[in-house]
């Protein structure tokens, strides 16, 4: 119930005053003004996303082109000595999640990279872009130009309408599947497209130039499926879709396998893999791999009505076993859902903890992600 | 009806004070999603916390405006907290107190005082 933020010294989204006039409550983030929510409200956006097409501005985020010096493998090589990732085989048009690692094996930023045939195509975090482009200028100078791209919009069209929607403004799309990564257009205008998201649902993320964004943005608006839909629903969303958001569920304190994020270290990086290690916090990363590690992060459900948020501590009687990261209502599973760590012996599936909330104790279920089933197009 | 600044409406019922939050306050809160009132008969003082009240995005406190008993509370708002938004001066009360005094409200904000606060 507080009045609005102070608002000075924060960075203006291209699509600022549609923000504003389709009634977007705007908040900072990331050094951003953001709409946390239009009109309708966080529950209607998220539950529209999840029927229909929900339209997210996510131009906050960090694009990035590393322009190979001598050769894309030359350059996929470099990359690989950031993340535990097969960069080398991924193929011309497709796209790969990732992390880059510190020395410890702790994640310094997740991200997305894509082969676009002649040079990689990165996309990161918004409040880690800055060190994010440190980072591989520092790391890739003897293989790549490193170019922040500064001037398109990115946009995200998510649900299970969105291609219907996309397709008649850009009919390629149709053709593309979960993770690919085309180049398109629409009146004139290049678009980078990949059929990726971060709700869990079928959907798209859109790249183009900021002198077009306006217009995109309202065609798009103007398809009967689509509704605006701010930060605060894209992250009910996300973490109904058992996806991390960077700073709360990750971080440099965690690494890949504590994270549950094995499914993305590439086999080929992996003990006896073609190119085994090379990433940094390899040995740590591997041993883990091996050997497992000490907490791991688990689905947590409340069992009674009360949202858990982050920082909220698990108990098994006396023993602190973990805390939240993420914590909410679920609009779409209609109960409180969370993540968090637990140490390794809590975090089977059906281990029962106890929350510490306002000075009570709740019990919470270790269960399976994601709360809600995911419908990419595989 | 007396308002407070953190955003409570404060209405005479008999001898005893009903609270609830603000249409302003329900609409910056938003969708709420999760609603925990206190025990009756529990004695209170001004700033105590009294109620949670939770939103898809964050948790916030209903704060007692008042030193008082709480009498009665709004079982209805635990079985569906998205009263608060559809009607939050009216059957999304959420407890009632009573109070040694009641001219301890004449301190509070009137309608149009509190518009004021608001902007």
């Amino acid at each position: 119930m507080s009045d609005p933020i102070g608002t000075e010294n924060l960075l203006r989204l291209e699509l600022h005053d549609l923000h504003v006039a389709l009634g977007g409550r705007m908040v900072p983030f990331a050094g951003y003004e953001m709409p946390v929510q239009y009109p309708a409200g966080v529950l209607k956006e998220h539950l529209h996303t999840r029927i229909a097409a929900g339209l997210f501005d996510v131009s906050h985020m960090g694009q990035v082109i590393l322009k190979p010096k001598k050769s894309l493998a030359d350059l996929a090589l470099g990359f690989e000595e950031l993340v535990p990732v097969d960069a080398l085989d991924l193929p011309i048009g497709r796209q790969r999640y990732g992390m880059f690692t510190d020395a410890n094996g702790g994640i310094l930023d997740d991200l997305m990279f894509a082969n676009r045939g002649d040079h990689l195509f990165v996309v990161v975090n918004a409040a880690c872009k800055a060190a994010d482009i440190a980072h591989m200028k520092a790391n890739l100078a003897a293989v790549a130009e490193v170019v922040p791209i500064t001037n398109r919009a990115l946009l995200a069209l998510q649900g299970p309408m969105a291609e219907a929607a996309l397709s008649r403004l850009v009919p390629g799309i149709a053709a593309m599947r979960f993770m690919d990564m085309a180049f398109l257009e629409w009146s004139g205008v290049e678009l980078w497209v990949s059929r990726s998201g971060y709700t869990g649902e079928d959907g798209f993320e859109i790249s183009l130039p900021n002198a077009h964004a306006k217009a995109f943005a309202e065609a798009l608006l103007h398809e009967p499926e689509v509704q605006p839909v701010g930060l605060g629903a894209r992250d009910s969303l996300r973490l109904e879709a058992g996806l991390c958001l960077y700073g709360h569920d990750l971080d440099q304190t965690t690494t890949p396998v504590m994270g549950n994020l094995t499914w993305a270290i590439s086999k080929a990086r992996r003990a006896g893999g073609e190119r085994e290690g090379g990433f940094p916090g390899a040995a740590k990363i591997l041993h883990e791999l091996a050997h497992g590690t000490d907490r791991l992060r688990v689905g947590l459900r409340p069992e009674g009505r009360a949202p858990m948020r982050e920082g909220t501590e698990l108990y098994v009687g006396s023993d602190l076993v973990g805390s939240i990261t993420s914590g909410g209502y679920g609009p779409s599973v209609a109960a409180p859902i969370a993540m968090g760590y637990v140490t390794a012996a809590h975090a089977k599936i059906g281990a029962k903890l106890e929350a510490e909330l306002r000075g009570k104790r709740l019990p919470v279920t270790v269960c399976a992600l994601p709360f809600h089933p995911t419908t990419y197009k595989r | 009806m007396k308002y407070t600044k953190d955003h409570e409406w404060l209405r005479v019922e008999g001898d005893l004070v009903v609270v609830g939050i603000t249409e302003h306050a329900a609409t910056q809160l938003g969708d709420v999603v999760f609603v925990e009132l206190p025990e009756v008969e529990t004695m209170v003082a001004e700033g105590d916390e009294v109620c949670v009240i939770e939103s898809v995005k964050a948790a916030s406190d209903i704060l007692a405006p008042i030193d008082g008993e709480i009498v009665a509370v709004n079982e209805a708002l635990v079985d569906n907290p998205a009263l608060v938004n559809e009607d939050p001066t009216g059957a999304a009360w959420f407890f009632k107190l009573r109070l040694d005094d009641m001219s301890v409200l004449d301190d509070f904000m009137d309608e149009d005082e509190y518009a004021e606060l608001i902007g």
